[in-house]
């Protein structure tokens, strides 16, 4: 299966954007192995150039290492993803943010919403375990 | 990206046309460079020269006016060595096994594999002692393209190699592609089906009435137009 990219932006941010969330959540661990330029290239039914833009990119960001003997690995800095990682969740949340805006919310309402939400998810949460529990 | 003046370039058109008899020019003044480990296509309507340079390329048909360097050397015997050329139409003999095929070509040329060959024939099941007459169309062209693929040649000429098959060994195609081809050879692939297969390429020639309007990465038209080359090519061609 190759994956889902769309056609009309770079290829190769898409890839960055997606290998950085997959180290972020841990799905690529700190200093775990990757695969080959040609064989991710292969996975993601892309030109091998395209992919190596993307590792390139990546390594640039700090969060991919290239070892002559061991080959191509995910950072073992952990501070580096962890910055990776808030740097993606502020994008999310500017971003959710000006949308908001433009519905016309007011900081203050988005704050309350957000609370109102998450109790209410919680409060979810903690039914289905109660469910769970008399199962 | 390639610094073309410093890298020798595998490929060299300088103003090529070609004018066949009473008619309007196929090819006119195509000047291009191509260089080695690129998959590049070749993309153009209906009769805008994609074939008749595809042809030139090979030393099928000779040129007008203007000059072809590959490698060097011009279209011949030396460059046959390490051009693969998958035609438009298929050429092998109907009354042949496929396995008959796979020797004819070990037996013709030097860098051929015939163990990837074999193997490619397997993933795509196709029995080697069926005789290529009683192969469908579709098969028939993947047993070409397979032929053609199992070269370790340094270019790669495929004239609509995945026109005829249906998706899902298109897809399988593509992988081919991308599995067989080594980092320094180049592909130069003519297509109209543009969106199953521009997510492999590096760079897109567009050919319109003969001459070549485009020939750019396909990550700069991304970047530059914000549209996908299908979205791009019909918006150039928008009737």
């Amino acid at each position: 299966m190759s994956w889902k990219l769309d056609s009309d932006r770079p290829i190769y941010t898409q890839i960055v954007e997606r290998l950085q969330i997959q180290i972020v959540a841990g799905e690529f661990a700190p200093g775990s192995r990757l695969k080959s330029v040609r064989d991710m290239a292969m996975e993601a039914g892309v030109n091998p150039n395209t992919m190596q833009r993307a590792f390139t990119e990546l390594e640039r960001l700090g969060l991919v290492t290239t070892n002559r003997s061991t080959g191509r690995q995910v950072t073992e800095e952990t501070e580096m993803i962890q910055k990776t990682r808030n740097e993606l969740a502020q994008t999310q949340v500017r971003d959710f943010l000006s949308r908001m805006g433009e519905l016309g919310f007011e900081k203050k309402e988005v704050v309350s919403l957000l609370n109102a939400e998450s109790k209410n998810a919680e409060s979810k949460t903690i039914e289905i375990k109660e469910e769970t529990e008399n199962d | 990206m390639t610094n073309t003046n410093e890298t020798v370039s595998l490929v060299r058109l300088k103003n090529l046309s070609k004018k066949y008899p009473a008619g309007p020019m196929a090819v006119n003044d195509v000047s291009l460079r191509l260089e080695s480990g690129k998959i590049i296509g070749l993309l153009g309507p209906n009769g805008s020269g994609k074939t008749t340079l595809i042809k030139m390329l090979n030393g099928l048909l000779k040129p007008s006016s203007g000059t072809i360097l590959i490698d060097g050397n011009r279209p011949g015997e030396v460059t046959k060595k390490i051009v693969s050329y998958l035609p438009e139409h298929t050429y092998l003999p109907e009354n042949m096994k496929v396995k008959d095929v796979i020797e004819y070509f070990a037996d013709f040329y030097a860098d051929f594999k015939t163990e990837r060959a074999y193997e490619m024939l397997s993933s795509l099941q196709i029995g080697q002692n069926s005789y290529l007459k009683t192969l469908s169309k579709g098969t028939k062209e993947k047993v070409q393209l397979i032929l053609v693929m199992s070269r370790d040649a340094k270019l790669f000429i495929l004239d609509e190699p995945i026109a005829g098959v249906d998706p899902a060994a298109r897809d399988y195609i593509i992988k081919t592609i991308l599995a067989n081809y080594n980092e320094n050879a180049t592909i130069l692939l003519s297509t109209h089906i543009i969106t199953d297969i521009e997510n492999i390429l590096d760079e897109v020639v567009i050919l319109e009435n003969g001459k070549a309007i485009v020939h750019s990465t396909v990550e700069e038209i991304r970047e530059q137009k914000g549209k996908s080359i299908d979205a791009y090519f019909r918006e150039v061609f928008s009737c």
